[in-house]
C-alpha cells in the first residue's frame, strides 16, 4: 500500500500519454463487455435448455408442420416422460419490429414441462379457465407496459382466422418470471384450443414437440427411438437434445461466438500493444531515476514490482472504468427492441474481464519490468 | 554500522582493481589500489575527468563490484553481498548525494526524503516525522509541499541531502554535490555537509573537482590513472 502513491505518481508523470492509454483500454472493455452480452443472448437458451428435454420436429424444417396425433405416440416411447407441443404464431404487435415470440400451447403441458417458467397459481388458474386467456413473461410486459387484465392485440402474418380476420385478440391473465437470469422472459403463451378452433387452417397441425425423458444420459437413444417410430411416415421427424435446436437456431444467423471472439482478439491485441507501447516509454524515460531508486535501497524485485504495479494500475483503471459502463450500457435494456430476449453480462464473462485486467497488466508490463529489473546501477548512472 | 577495527577504520579498499568494456577494448579504471577511511571523516576525492573517482565512490557505496580486490565497510565486505542483500545494505547504511540532486519531478519534496523510508518498516505517521526533520536540518521545512521544478538548484540539493541522511547512515557519499551549483549554493550545501561530519559524526566522501570545495574537508585525495596520492595532479 505505501508504494501505492508512488505508483500513481508515475502515471501523472504524462498525463495525455496515461489518458488516452486508459481511454483506449476502457473503449476495450466496454467492447468486451457489450460483445459478451450480445454472445450470451445467443447462447442463454442454450444453456437454460434442460438436459432431460428433447425437440422433435419436422425431418426437412421448422416451418412444415407436424400432426398433433403424435404426442400420445411419443408419450408412449420408453423413456418418455411427457410432450408438449407448440407452433410459432409469428404474428406482429402493433409494429413489426416489436418483435417477440408468440406460441399457442396446451397451458398445462406449459407448466408441467419447464418448471424455468415461474407463475403463481391464481395466474395458472386464470389461464386454464380463460379461453382467450395468454400469459407473457416478465421482460414482454415490461417493455410494453403491460398489466394482468389488458387486450392484447396481435395482427397475424401467417395464421388467418375462419372468419376472415386477421387481428387476434388475446386476455392477458398472468405473468411468469424465469426460474434464473438466462430465462427467456420475452414470451407469448396462448391457449392451443383456442387457436385450433380459430384459425383458418392447419386444424390438427402443430409446429413441434418439446420431449421430457426420463433419464438424461438415455437422450440420444430416445431421439432415436422417436425419429424411427415415424420413420417413412408422410411427416418424419428429427429429434435433438434442446440445446443443440437452440443452437442450431442461433448458428443459422453464424456462428456468432466465432465471430465475437475474433472481434475481441483483435481489439486486445491491438490494446495490448498500446498498453505495452505506453509501459516501454514510461520505464526507457525514468532510466535514471529507477537506477537511483535501486542506489536508494530498493530490490531488483522491488523495482520490478513497481512497474508491473504501474502496468495493472494502468489497465486496472481503464478496465474496470469499462467494465463499469459496459455494464451500465447493458442495464439499460436490449438494444435490437426485442431480438434479445435475454442481454446481460454473466458473473463468470465479469470475472473473465478481471482476469483480462490482470493478464493484459502483466503481458503490457513484463518486458519493461524486467528491463528495470536488470538496471546496472552505476552504468544508468552514468546515461 | 561500526568502525571495523581498533583503529577506527569504517571503509577498507583493497587492492581494488576495476575495468570496463567498451566493445571489444578493455579499460582499466582503477588498478591495485589500497584505501583506508577513519570513521567520522571528511575525505575529499579529487582528480581528472575519468580518473575513476565516481568509480571508487560507487565501489564504496555498492552501486558497483571491483573487478579484483576487496571493500569492507564497517567489516562488511560488501563486494561479496547477493544482489539482494546488498540493496538492504545500502538502504541501511549509505546515504547518496548526485552531482543533478535526482530527485523524483513527480514527489513533492516531502516525499522525495520519504523515499529511502519506504523501504523500512516505520509508520506512515514515522516517516512524514522523520522526512521532516531531515528537511528542517537542511532548512528547507518551509519547501516540503513543493516539486523539485518549483525549487532552486541549491534548494533542490538540500532536498537530496536531506534525503541521503533520512535513514540516519553513517556514510555520506556524494558525487560532485556542488558540481551543478553557483557558489552561493554551493557554500550552503558545503556548510550543510561540514555540519553534518561534525556536529553528527557523519563519514563524507567527497568527488570534485573544485578546490573551494575539497577544502571544506579534513582530507584530500587525489586520483590519478587509477592510483590514490595526498599531492596534486599536475
Amino acid at each position: 500500500m505505501k508504494y501505492l502513491y508512488l505508483i500513481f505518481s508515475s502515471l501523472r508523470r504524462k498525463k495525455l500519454r496515461t489518458g488516452l492509454t486508459i481511454l483506449s483500454i476502457m473503449v476495450a472493455f466496454v467492447l468486451f463487455g457489450y460483445l459478451t452480452a450480445i454472445r450470451q443472448a445467443f447462447v442463454a437458451g442454450v444453456e437454460v435448455a434442460g438436459a432431460d428435454r428433447l425437440i422433435v420436429r419436422h425431418k426437412v424444417s421448422l416451418v412444415q408442420l407436424l400432426p398433433q396425433s403424435y404426442e400420445s405416440r411419443i408419450e408412449q416411447i420408453k423413456g418418455v416422460e411427457n410432450a408438449a407441443h407448440a407452433t410459432w404464431f409469428g404474428g406482429i404487435y402493433q409494429e413489426p419490429r416489436n418483435f417477440f415470440a408468440q406460441m399457442p400451447m396446451v397451458p398445462e403441458e406449459i407448466f408441467s414441462m419447464f418448471p424455468e417458467y415461474v407463475i403463481s397459481d391464481e395466474h395458472q388458474a386464470e389461464f386454464l379457465a380463460t379461453r382467450s386467456g395468454a400469459i407473457a413473461g416478465r421482460g414482454i410486459v415490461e417493455r410494453f407496459g403491460w398489466k394482468v387484465g389488458d387486450r392484447i392485440p396481435i395482427q397475424a402474418t401467417i395464421w388467418g382466422k375462419k372468419d376472415g380476420g386477421r387481428t387476434w385478440e388475446f386476455d392477458l391473465v398472468g405473468i411468469y418470471d424465469g426460474a434464473e437470469k438466462g430465462t427467456d422472459t420475452s414470451q407469448f403463451f396462448f391457449r392451443y384450443d383456442f387457436f385450433d378452433e380459430t384459425r383458418a387452417f392447419g386444424q390438427g397441425q402443430v409446429g413441434w414437440y418439446t420431449v421430457k425423458v426420463s433419464d438424461p444420459d438415455r437422450a440420444a437413444e430416445i431421439a432415436a427411438a422417436i425419429d424411427a417410430e415415424f420413420a417413412n411416415s408422410p411427416q418424419e421427424t428429427k429429434a435433438e437434445p434442446e440445446g443443440a435446436f437452440v443452437q442450431g437456431f442461433a448458428n443459422q444467423i453464424g456462428n456468432i461466438g466465432f465471430i465475437i471472439m475474433s472481434i475481441m482478439t483483435a481489439v486486445f491485441f491491438t490494446i495490448l500493444l498500446v498498453a505495452g507501447n505506453t509501459m516501454a516509454y514510461t520505464v526507457r524515460e525514468r532510466i535514471s531515476e529507477l537506477a537511483v531508486l535501486k542506489a536508494l535501497g530498493f530490490t531488483d524485485r522491488g523495482v520490478l514490482s513497481l512497474v508491473l504495479g504501474e502496468s495493472l494500475s494502468l489497465t486496472a483503471v481503464g478496465g474496470v472504468i469499462g467494465l463499469i459502463l459496459a455494464w451500465l450500457l447493458v442495464s439499460m435494456g436490449d438494444p435490437t427492441q426485442g431480438s434479445f430476449p435475454v442481454f446481460y453480462i454473466p458473473t463468470r464473462d465479469l470475472l473473465t474481464g478481471v482476469f483480462l485486467i490482470a493478464a493484459m497488466a502483466f503481458v503490457a508490463g513484463i518486458i519493461p519490468a524486467i528491463q528495470a529489473q536488470r538496471l546496472q546501477i552505476a552504468d544508468a548512472l552514468r546515461r | 554500522m561500526t568502525a571495523d577495527d581498533a583503529d577506527g577504520i569504517l571503509v577498507r579498499v583493497g587492492q581494488v582493481d576495476k575495468e570496463f568494456k567498451r566493445g571489444s577494448e578493455v579499460v582499466h579504471v582503477l588498478g591495485g589500489l589500497d584505501l583506508e577511511i577513519p570513521n567520522g571523516e571528511f575525505l575529499a576525492l579529487m582528480g581528472p575527468s575519468g580518473s575513476g573517482k565516481s568509480t571508487l565512490l560507487n565501489l564504496i557505496g555498492g552501486l558497483d563490484r571491483p573487478s579484483e580486490g576487496s571493500v569492507e565497510v564497517g567489516g562488511q565486505r560488501v563486494d561479496q553481498l547477493s544482489a539482494r542483500k546488498l540493496a538492504t545494505w545500502r538502504a541501511r547504511h549509505v546515504g547518496l548525494v548526485f552531482q543533478f540532486y535526482n530527485l523524483m519531478p513527480v514527489l513533492n519534496a516531502q516525499k522525495n526524503v520519504e523515499l529511502p523510508l519506504l523501504l523500512t518498516r516505520l509508520s506512515r505517521s514515522e516517516r512524514k516525522k522523520r522526512a521532516s526533520l531531515a528537511l528542517d536540518i537542511v532548512g528547507l521545512s518551509h519547501r516540503a509541499g513543493h516539486y523539485p521544478r518549483q525549487l532552486s538548484g541549491g534548494e533542490q540539493q538540500r532536498t537530496g541531502i536531506a534525503r541521503a541522511i533520512v535513514t540516519d547512515p553513517t556514510l555520506l557519499l556524494c558525487d560532485e554535490p556542488t558540481g551543478d551549483l553557483d557558489r552561493k549554493s554551493g557554500d550552503e550545501v558545503l556548510d550543510l555537509l561540514q555540519a553534518l561530519n561534525k556536529e553528527q559524526g557523519k563519514t563524507i566522501i567527497m568527488v570534485t573537482h573544485d578546490n573551494h570545495a575539497a577544502n571544506r574537508a579534513s582530507r584530500i585525495l587525489y586520483l590519478n590513472k587509477g592510483q590514490l596520492s595526498i599531492d596534486p595532479v599536475d
